[in-house]
């Protein structure tokens, strides 16, 4: 088993990847039989390239995909350089964690239930200081260039980012630097920039790599913030993907391909612009500017980013919460005139059913990874490290409707095997990212001290190394479950409408506007994953109450 | 590898046939015998909290009665069931598919009628149908210009109505040119959901009624005429208000409820839905001002039923054919009708009802927004499927794409 | 009784760092002394059976007579005490002790009791080991190994965190709890060394004392 593991989980992250994207390929180039195309023919691409929405479809896929990136990149490393090793800092990071468990499209529908016109932004400030009696005609969810989306993908993004910087302090020795760039007369953002950065951002690199990708071809979060005339490159791909007119798969298989390109593309220039900041950096490093003044403005600056999301997901969240229980609520109230849990009981019995489903997939999906992991770990396998990464690279919208389509193919679709198989491309990943640093960090004295007492391999997994990372075990669990909980397209693709969860549902409401069911939703979708969370902090702890060695902040 | 092949495993418990041959609704007992402990896939838009929760009931009444469990998948669009059916097919499963009952009209049905995806004739063979008021109704055998002829079972009839706050606007405009003027002189206070949605592209085809002068074209396929010359009128029209539309037209409501949404937040004054008790039932619960009204166009509004049509290679066929005639049951077909619970207007005939039934009907009120029978005016036809699909990619070409 | 060190060498990259020849009898406790960097605790590494990839080692280590080199390490019956006292933070300090007893002996409670007492620690068997002191933990960790039952026991500059004169207790207990296995000692304090009484030998053999 343990000897089988690297080559399980290659397959698992590989297989999937390459089938789909086959599966892309070949109808994107006319080859379809099942509809016809027995030929390989241009007509797809000649098809995509005469749609009149590709132009601002794809330079939204850029700019948001893009800026939104740059901005969590920006703001992340100015928080970190602004506020590493302080207090704050610490109780900052301390609460990351269970952002992190956030789901996408809950997070999103919070934020646009705050800056709508009708938001909650808008009725603070009405009509006392704007004057409106009714919500301004503004487009401000939904806007044509994107800025509500990347705001959506921001305040997400950089509670991850941040997480994986900080991981990657530990092993950079940062706080050595510091104090050495400190002592020279350094200031703190301008010191942390020339000495830590360039080894932190070494290690954080795969992160953005994903993080651009899956900000460029984001789906669900982009169904409820981004434009629709049109959408981006990505949901239009899906659009075309479950039309009746079964013509159109070839045209959104070409989509899918174009998808891919651009990100790849987009990885591309990102690597060149990496060298061009680098080189640029290393003459910056060497020019002994000390930066001094500019610590006070930037830590001024970094709190503003901090802000707005602690603001943004907080105030998200209770709006959405309070709209699940209120009644009639007009433009301008700042609260609901009425309450009541109607809503809630009308959604009961549907809503109980499909957590239940959630749950299973998501705690089956992240034992499954978590066993993987520990086998793969355990087998000492780094050489193919990258490949695991593979399905958060590759964006899932060009590979998941050709895999959906092998899928139908196979008759395997809209089962929960299925699905659950698919989760675990996803949720895999995660748990490696989650679990690898601490399993390395793991004293392998420990090991060696329990073989020479006589225990075996097994005894010495079982025993030792899994109880002492129980705590890491916990946490990279509930990432595995939280990310289940987040899967939006290869829930929607491969359960075929016959395997719903929380966020399928969630998610398939934000076109009806009804806030109230939203929030009843959203609510429930952010609530699972949390509590795991919360679990996950909290039975690690108490088993280890009387065991202070165990190390459990 | 193990847990692929469980996988597949799963998937073959799923999507094994569940008959060898064909149920025969005439053979009823049959029927139902077949039907018992079957799990029906009832595919309908899931984007109205009640709709599901009547769903739901029904579901309940139809595994009391009969045995029979119902699933209801929440479609997004009605279009992913269609879209399902015939991913089906092309990839040769012809039986033991996923979809077992859509909820069904205009484009979608005409579109799985043709390319016959569709398990009947059944719906006139129904122990129920000889309930439902054909002589009253004659408009529910054809839908969309396109005769039904049993391949779908009509359940509810619509009529489109517009909702308007009365406190905001107590002089509505009650006619396409009177909204014209109306949209011209309260710039963001109207708009309509983004075609190809099915409310929104109902709303350009209720537009082309108001600007043509002979409407009746629209009963032909579009290809039967000029269609340019036809529609030109709907475009000047519709460049005419976009740049007064809620958000000077850059963006636009997704559906039906997105719209009802924007009313109630009062961004916009003036909606529209093809359910006359939705206003109703919204200000009950809550939803909406009880100040909000609802009326129709002096040329008339368009009017169309839903049906319930069996993909032809459905896996539980007896089941969603019990299905199909409980929701012609006379309890049924009353709760439906409660403004309460959905507002639908039944397809039944009163007097073709026991005592004990039309007593159900009788004892409904219509709801403080609700329109009466007689205030409804003239139903609309719907016109030819073809112009629903040619209008809404027109529409997205011009309005849908541009920056 | 006694641990055989056969024509052993250690190379790295064809080099030998260490090169011994030589037997240890029961009771006996061979030092062996250089700079950090040496080769000592790879030495130590090897005789458990976990020499780092980047070595490789020719010659034989026989036990009892018996062979051991190719043997894993939880096969070989070799106790080994590292600088820090490794005691599982997970477990108390009676689980510390019950993990080095081997699953077949009888009366466990009353043997971890009997260890305990003799170690001075009566009584705290159920206390988390993050609670004791540096001098308990070191006995706890030498109890630990002990009850295990090696054949041989390495010491890899066991009392080096030690304070001094809590060292010099912990020293005298661990050789006199030792007394009747073959012992090698690794160290660079020549404290260690005169207090193991043995002979003191370099990585490669040289007799220093």
């Amino acid at each position: 088993m343990i000897r089988a593991a690297p080559g399980l989980v290659v397959a698992l992250m590989a297989l999937p990847v390459a089938a789909g994207l086959a599966g892309a390929f070949l109808p994107a180039f006319g080859f379809f039989p099942a509809l016809g195309g027995d030929r390989f023919s241009l007509e797809p691409w000649r098809a995509l390239l005469v749609w009149p929405g590709l132009g601002a479809a794809v330079r939204l896929s850029l700019v948001t995909g893009i800026g939104a990136t740059l901005l969590s990149l920006a703001a992340t490393l100015l928080i970190v350089a602004a506020w590493q090793g302080t207090r704050s800092f610490r109780v900052v990071t301390s609460l990351l964690a269970p952002l992190l468990s956030l789901p996408h499209a809950a997070a999103a529908f919070g934020l646009a239930f705050l800056i709508a016109p009708s938001g909650w932004v808008a009725r603070a400030l009405s009509p006392w200081a704007t004057g409106w009696e009714r919500p301004p005609d503004l487009l401000i969810v939904n806007d044509p260039a994107g800025l509500a989306l990347i705001a959506g993908l921001v305040m997400k993004e950089v509670p991850f980012l941040l997480l994986m910087t900080l991981a990657a302090l530990g092993q950079a020795d940062s706080a050595r630097r510091m104090a050495v760039a400190r002592s020279l007369g350094y200031g703190r953002v301008t010191g942390w920039a020339k000495t830590v950065l360039p080894s932190i951002y070494r290690q954080i690199r795969l992160p953005v790599f994903a993080v651009l990708a899956y900000s460029m071809s984001v789906v669900d979060v982009a169904l409820i913030l981004g434009p629709t005339r049109p959408p981006t490159l990505a949901v239009q791909v899906l659009d075309w993907m479950t039309s009746p007119d079964l013509s159109l798969r070839f045209l959104a298989s070409a989509g899918a391909v174009l998808q891919l390109l651009l990100v790849l593309g987009a990885l591309g220039a990102w690597v060149l612009a990496e060298r061009l900041v680098a080189a640029r950096g290393r003459l910056w490093a060497a020019s002994g500017g000390r930066g001094q003044a500019l610590d006070l403005p930037l830590r001024a600056l970094s709190t503003l980013p901090m802000g707005l999301i602690a603001a943004g997901v907080g105030l998200g969240l209770v709006g959405l919460g309070l709209w699940s229980v209120s009644g009639l609520w007009r433009f301008p109230d700042l609260l609901p005139q009425s309450y009541g849990l109607r809503v809630w009981s009308d959604q009961s019995a549907q809503l109980w059913r499909l957590t239940a489903t959630t749950a299973t997939l998501a705690g089956l999906s992240a034992l499954i990874a978590l066993i993987l992991t520990v086998a793969y770990l355990q087998a000492g396998a780094s050489h193919s490290v990258g490949i695991i990464y593979l399905p958060l690279l590759v964006p899932q919208i060009a590979f998941l409707p050709g895999l959906s389509a092998l899928g139908l193919w196979a008759g395997l679709d809209g089962s929960l095997g299925a699905v659950l198989a698919v989760h675990l491309v996803f949720v895999l990943p995660y748990v490696a990212l989650s679990l690898a640093d601490p399993w390395r960090a793991w004293d392998a004295r420990a090991g060696l001290a329990a073989a020479t007492l006589g225990a075996g391999p097994w005894r010495v997994l079982t025993r030792v190394r899994l109880p002492m990372l129980l705590r890491a075990l916990c946490i990279a669990f509930a990432v595995g479950f939280a990310t289940s909980v987040a899967q939006y397209l290869p829930t929607l693709l491969i359960g075929a409408g016959r395997v719903s969860t929380l966020t399928t549902e969630a998610v398939a409401l934000a076109a009806s506007g009804n806030r109230r069911l939203i929030g009843v939703w959203a609510i429930m979708q952010m609530a699972l994953p949390m509590l795991v969370f919360i679990m996950a902090l909290a039975v690690p702890a108490w088993i280890a109450r009387h065991r202070q060695g165990v190390k459990v902040a | 590898m193990r847990f692929l092949s469980c996988a597949a495993a799963c998937a073959m418990a799923f999507s094994l046939p569940a008959t060898a041959q064909t149920p025969d609704p005439a053979n009823w007992p049959a029927v139902l015998e077949e039907a018992r402990g079957q799990t029906v896939y009832w595919h309908a838009w899931g984007g109205d909290p009640r709709i599901n929760a009547f769903i739901e009931e029904v579901g309940a009444e139809l595994s009391q009665r009969h045995g029979v469990t119902l699933e209801h998948v929440r479609l997004a669009d009605t279009a992913d069931a269609v879209t399902r059916v015939v991913s089906e097919r092309a990839a040769g499963r012809d039986t033991g598919g996923a979809v077992d009952a859509i909820w069904i009209n205009g484009a979608n049905f005409a579109s799985m009628k043709e390319q016959g995806l569709l398990f009947g004739p059944f719906a006139e063979s129904l122990p129920n149908w000889p309930l439902v008021d054909t002589d009253a109704n004659p408009a529910i055998l054809i839908d969309f210009t396109l005769p039904v002829e049993g391949y779908g079972s009509p359940w509810a009839m619509f009529q489109m109505v517009f909702e308007y706050d009365s406190a905001a606007v107590p002089e509505p405009p009650r006619s396409l040119e009177a909204l014209r003027t109306w949209i011209a002189d309260n710039p963001g206070r109207f708009t309509y959901p983004q075609p190809p949605d099915f409310l929104g592209t109902s709303f350009l085809k209720q537009a082309l009624y108001g600007v043509l002068d002979d409407p009746t074209v629209l009963l032909g396929p579009s290809e039967a005429v000029d269609y340019d010359a036809v529609t030109a009128p709907l475009w000047a029209f519709l460049d005419e208000i976009t740049p007064n539309l809620w958000r000077s037209g850059r963006a636009y409501p997704a559906n039906e409820p997105a719209l009802g949404q924007l009313l109630a937040d009062g961004e916009v004054d003036i909606g529209f839905s093809f359910n006359p008790g939705r206003a109703s039932a919204a200000i009950s619960d809550g939803e909406l001002p009880d100040t909000v009204r609802t009326m129709v166009f002096e040329e008339g509004t368009l009017a169309n039923s839903s049906y319930l049509s069996i993909p032809y290679n459905a896996a539980n066929q007896a089941g969603a054919l019990v299905l199909a005639n409980l929701i012609l049951d006379p309890e049924i077909q009353a709760l439906a009708q409660d403004p309460a619970v959905l507002g639908f207007q039944t397809v039944l005939g009163m007097d073709r009802l026991a005592p004990v039934d039309r007593a159900r009907f009788d004892a409904l009120e219509l709801g403080i927004a609700t329109l009466a029978p007689d205030e409804m005016g003239t139903g609309l036809l719907e016109p030819h499927p073809s112009w629903m699909t040619r209008i809404a990619a027109d529409w997205t070409e011009r309005y849908g794409t541009a920056q | 009784m006694s641990l055989q060190l056969d024509k052993l060498r250690i190379l790295r990259k064809d080099h030998a760092m260490v090169a011994l020849d030589l037997t240890v009898a029961p009771g006996e406790v061979l030092t062996i002394m250089g700079p950090s960097g040496c080769g000592k605790s790879t030495l130590l590494a090897a005789l458990v059976g976990a020499l780092p990839a980047a070595f490789s080692m020719t010659g034989r280590v026989l036990l009892e007579g018996r062979e051991v080199t190719h043997l894993p390490p939880h096969k070989r019956q070799m106790g080994l005490l590292f600088q820090d006292d490794i005691l599982f933070p997970h477990l108390s300090v009676a689980g510390n002790l019950g993990f080095g007893l081997p699953r077949n002996i009888p009366n466990r409670a009353a043997r971890i009791a009997e260890a305990l007492r003799a170690a001075g620690l009566e009584g705290m068997g159920p206390r988390d080991p993050a609670t004791l002191s540096g001098g308990q933990r070191a006995r706890v960790a030498l109890m630990r190994t002990l009850l295990s039952a090696p054949r041989a026991l390495l010491l890899d500059e066991p009392f080096s965190k030690l304070d001094t004169g809590l060292r010099d207790q912990i020293r005298a207990f661990t050789f006199q709890q030792a007394q009747d296995l073959p012992t090698i000692l690794v160290t660079h304090d020549m404290d260690d060394a005169r207090a193991a009484k043995g002979a003191i030998l370099s990585v490669t053999g040289e007799l220093l004392s």
